[in-house]
């Protein structure tokens, strides 16, 4: 990669959304859907710190089979508290409520969403859900997994149950509220010019995800709210004593919990778009496909939740329909994975830090979903069922998919986001700590899953041990690969070096408004008149027009 | 701009005289409702009572809530929450339904109260 | 800030907002459309499990006060109709009495179904560890509410139940969990509705809405008639199981 010509220093802005107004209460106050989305990153990620933490003690624990660490009953608090923080309070919004809420009304050409006040209810509804839970942590924890399984969550736990219970419920209407804005604001607030067709992908992606938000969550809050009142209260439906059926709660629980994962990925497979198109500087190869996808997998995935539910006790004619459906959603991943991968034939590619965390996605995406197949199957299932096979898999998805399209999009648009570049080469190496790091820790977690070592013991045959250092030994190298994009993202946005309004470039409305943006977005309503990620037709990114091949690779500038 | 075949919701007006042949209609399907409740009509009792119900709600949401006179969105918007929700209750129920165990045995989901407890051999 | 009827900032026209508030209406009352799902799945797994259990804890419903409580709230949602009738033909004058009138009939909805609520409590038919659906029936003098023929029906009713499920007590338990769980979640969106209404009335009498911006009462009515759907479905479903013996 060549250094460019020496270009005229860049400066700031004079004023925009950072420095429009000063104080705590302009921040707590505001309903500027830029700073709403900093808050939330705020929350989320110290949310992901407490995660982190449980993961932590969880590998620990587990680096001896007889459990030396903590009791059985703590172990059990541990990974319970490890997935309620990291999946209701960081995976479920972290690329939504950071980067889409930052981004979507800037894609669009929007002056904001269409309920900025609404999104500001949001956090703060976030952040009740949140206390809730931050109190049952303290007070001791719940112990029931994150999965709350009656009559253990409702009547036979001695674990802070209720208080997580109402956290979860509350901080389910924050996704409510903000899938229920991203759609209006799709719909009603985009530019003139801007068609459906000419959308973003990552605005398609965050308009699937509303419609699985708006229509799946409220599913999982009547499930908590009737687990809470039968826990306080001794209503009976979960109930076995009573004549109540825990398999009813499974049902329930999982027809949210199920395309809560959906929830989770689709956000990510927008911001791959982004970036494969990006720094592949070309159009994404089917469009049309790869926003019929999204759609896609959040219809599907509304049909496929009793998967889960296999070895329960279920209709083994349910069952098979279940599986079947499982098979059927597999199909647009497969789709998207496709078309980035032709996306990438022929284009221009360059390495940077996005791009890095692009391919990282693509290829744990890709083993995760794999993975799933073996899960979806009926027969494979009842082997690998509740092991580590099933843990592996789904953070191959989560964390190998999902976190690393969150810090794909983090990188890409930080310098939209704060006005300055992060420091590149750091940035690549830390990305390559975190893909090493990942597989160490969960590679190993297949091997273990296939030869039988079950989730949620707090102790495992002897034999395993190799496997489990290994994996604890990933986990610390994975922490690195977070804590370092932590340290130097935050000292870049005081101290990196000036991005400029477009250092890629890249296509998207976003990038021709400066960097940071001044609070009302555009000082102007801009008129579409171009195609998505047309690299062709835009002279305004002074990009060399001679020929594809000849075009110089996408760089921030160096 | 936004949606072009958007109508201004306001623009049709549901006169009065709608809104009254409609509550009396309403009024009449709830005393309807009540009667059939008293006649013994078996497993279908429920299956009345819910279609004259569903036939309520129509009329409330074609006519109070001004559906009939709303954008084809929302009429999307109204058809996916009912589709979903049937989804929810069809899809769990119907692995209910579908129990049979390795003897072709209907089994329950906790216990029928219909069938005596010792059917199994 | 921003007066009442006044475009909001991140709009381009009125249209614009009215547009998307219509819109954001009708897509959260289909999340709630999925909220009182998930509980009507749970009841209806319930009833076709228990159907003895469910049948005698309808008949210990009355259902003078459940389809009065209809009437009530079908009317409540006619004069709400009416309230958005005449915010769109700019009668300003009718519409705080419309709104009063809709607001009058719900607290009358809330009144009935107090009344009903203490019966329960009363008599013994609250989920929980006093929970006994025979309790009238053993204990006549403790029930003066109800007619001693109408306790020799019930006691009837009651027997044959128990001989079909002689577990019924526990699973009338799961009966009321339903009535306490549908009609408690319904009740407490009628109070925020009421709440909406009487932001509505104060903002009606200052003469705030006109035929361009009468959005608010739109959307207040949307969801007040969603609120009354809800019990279109309830009054069958709890109170209409099993009259026909």
């Amino acid at each position: 990669m060549s250094n460019i010509a020496a270009t005229p220093a860049k400066t700031l802005p004079e004023h925009h959304y950072l420095n429009a107004t000063y104080g705590i209460r302009s921040w707590l106050l505001t309903v500027d859907h830029k700073r709403i989305a900093l808050l939330y990153l705020a929350s989320v990620t110290l949310f992901f710190f407490i995660g982190g933490f449980f993961a932590m003690m969880i590998r620990l624990h587990l680096l001896t089979p007889s459990g030396y660490l903590l009791s059985a009953d703590t172990y059990n608090r541990m990974f319970t508290m490890h997935g309620v923080a990291m999946i209701f309070f960081f995976l479920i919004p972290s690329i939504p409520a950071v980067l889409g809420n930052f981004f979507i009304p800037l894609m669009i050409g929007a002056k904001d969403l269409a309920f900025p006040r609404i999104n500001l209810l949001s956090w703060y509804v976030y952040v009740v859900g949140a206390l809730f839970t931050l109190y049952s942590m303290i007070s001791g924890g719940l112990d029931t997994g994150w999965t709350f399984y009656t009559p253990l969550s409702t009547v036979y736990s001695n674990s802070a149950v209720a208080p997580a219970v109402i956290g979860v419920f509350i901080t389910g209407f924050s996704s409510i509220l903000t899938g229920l804005n991203f759609l209006v604001t799709i719909h009603t607030m985009r530019a003139p010019g801007m068609t459906w067709f000419r959308l973003p992908l990552f605005v398609w992606a965050h308009y699937a995800t509303s419609i699985v938000m708006i229509l799946g969550t409220p599913v999982v809050a009547i499930t908590l709210a009737l687990a809470g009142m039968e826990r306080l209260f001794g209503l009976g439906f979960f109930n076995p004593a009573m004549g109540g059926d825990p398999i009813l709660f499974q049902h329930l629980f999982w027809f949210y919990s199920h395309p809560a994962v959906y929830i989770m990925i689709l956000p990510a497979m927008g911001v791959i778009s982004e970036l494969i198109a990006t720094f592949a500087r070309k159009q994404l190869f089917g469009y049309h496909f790869v926003a019929a996808a999204s759609l896609a997998i959040a219809v599907i995935g509304f049909l496929v939740w009793a998967h889960h539910m296999f070895v329960t006790g279920q209709s083994t004619y349910a069952a098979l329909a279940f599986s079947f459906l499982t098979f059927l959603v597999a199909i647009p991943s497969a789709v998207k994975v496709f078309n980035w991968a032709a996306t990438l034939y022929g284009g221009s590619i360059s390495f940077d830090t996005p791009m890095l965390y692009a391919f990282g996605f693509l290829g744990l995406f890709l083993i995760g979903g794999l993975t799933g197949l073996f899960l979806g199957c009926l027969g494979t299932d009842i082997h690998i069922h509740d092991t580590y096979f099933v843990v592996a898999h789904f953070h191959y998805i989560m964390v190998g998919g999902a976190i690393m399209g969150y810090l794909g999009g983090l990188h890409f648009w930080w310098p939209k986001m704060t006005g300055r570049m992060y420091p590149e080469w750091l940035a690549r190496i830390a990305a390559l700590i975190l893909f090493v790091g990942f597989n160490l820790t969960f590679f190993p977690q297949f091997l273990l899953g296939y030869l039988g070592m079950p989730r949620r013991y707090h102790v495992y045959p002897p034999e395993f041990q190799v496997y489990n250092v290994m994996s604890t030994a990933g986990a610390s190298i994975l922490a690195i690969g977070y804590l370092l994009p932590m340290i130097y993202l935050t000292w870049a946005a005081f101290y990196g070096k000036v991005a400029g309004e477009n250092p890629w470039p890249a296509t998207g409305l976003e990038w021709k408004t400066p960097s940071p943006p001044p609070t009302e977005n555009f000082p102007v309503t801009p008129v579409v008149t171009w195609e998505p990620y047309d690299f062709h037709h835009r002279p305004d990114l002074g990009l060399d027009p001679v020929s594809t091949h000849e075009i110089m690779p996408a760089h921030g500038d160096d | 701009m936004s949606e072009q075949e958007h109508q201004e919701h306001s623009e049709h007006i549901v006169p009065p005289t709608t809104y009254l042949a409609i509550i009396l209609t309403l009024l009449f399907l709830t005393g309807t409702t009540v009667w059939a409740a008293f006649v013994n009509l078996g497993r279908f009792n429920i299956v009345v009572a819910l279609v004259i119900a569903t036939m309520k709600a129509t009329l409330v949401v074609l006519f109070f809530m001004h559906a009939k006179y709303s954008p084809k969105r929302t009429k999307l918007i109204i058809l996916a929450g009912i589709f979903w929700l049937a989804i929810l209750l069809f899809m769990t129920l119907s692995d209910y339904i579908s129990r049979v165990d390795y003897r072709g045995v209907r089994f329950p989901m906790t216990q029928v109260i219909q069938q005596l407890p010792a059917q199994r051999t | 800030m921003h007066r009442t009827g006044e475009l909001y900032g991140q709009f381009k026209t009125l249209e614009q907002q009215k547009e998307s508030a219509s819109l954001g209406m009708w897509i959260f009352l289909i999340t709630e459309v999925m909220f009182f799902g998930g509980i009507m799945l749970a009841y209806a797994l319930n009833r076709h499990v228990y159907f003895p259990a469910f049948a005698a804890g309808s008949n210990t419903l009355s259902l003078k006060l459940g389809a009065f409580n209809t009437v009530v709230l079908l009317a409540s949602s006619f004069t709400m109709a009416m309230a958005v009738w005449s915010s769109q033909v700019g009668k300003k004058n009718l519409i705080p009495i419309f709104l009063l009138l809709t607001i009058t009939l719900g607290f009358v909805f809330f009144g009935v179904k107090y009344v009903e609520y203490s019966q329960k409590f009363e008599h013994h038919l609250v989920p929980g560890k006093k929970f006994d659906i025979f309790f009238c029936v053993n204990n006549p003098s403790s029930c003066p509410d109800v007619a001693p023929d109408e306790l020799q029906e019930e006691s009837k009713l009651l027997d044959e139940a128990k001989a079909a499920d002689p577990d019924l007590n526990s699973h009338a338990q799961l009966y009321y969990s339903a009535y306490f769980g549908m009609t408690g979640l319904h009740a407490l969106h009628m109070v925020i509705g009421v709440g909406l209404l009487l932001w509505l009335l104060k903002n009606s009498l200052a003469g705030k809405f006109t035929p361009q911006w009468n959005t608010p009462v739109d959307i207040v009515g949307l969801y007040w008639h969603f609120v009354d759907i809800v019990w279109i479905y309830l009054f069958p479903l709890l109170y209409l199981i099993d009259r026909h013996k």
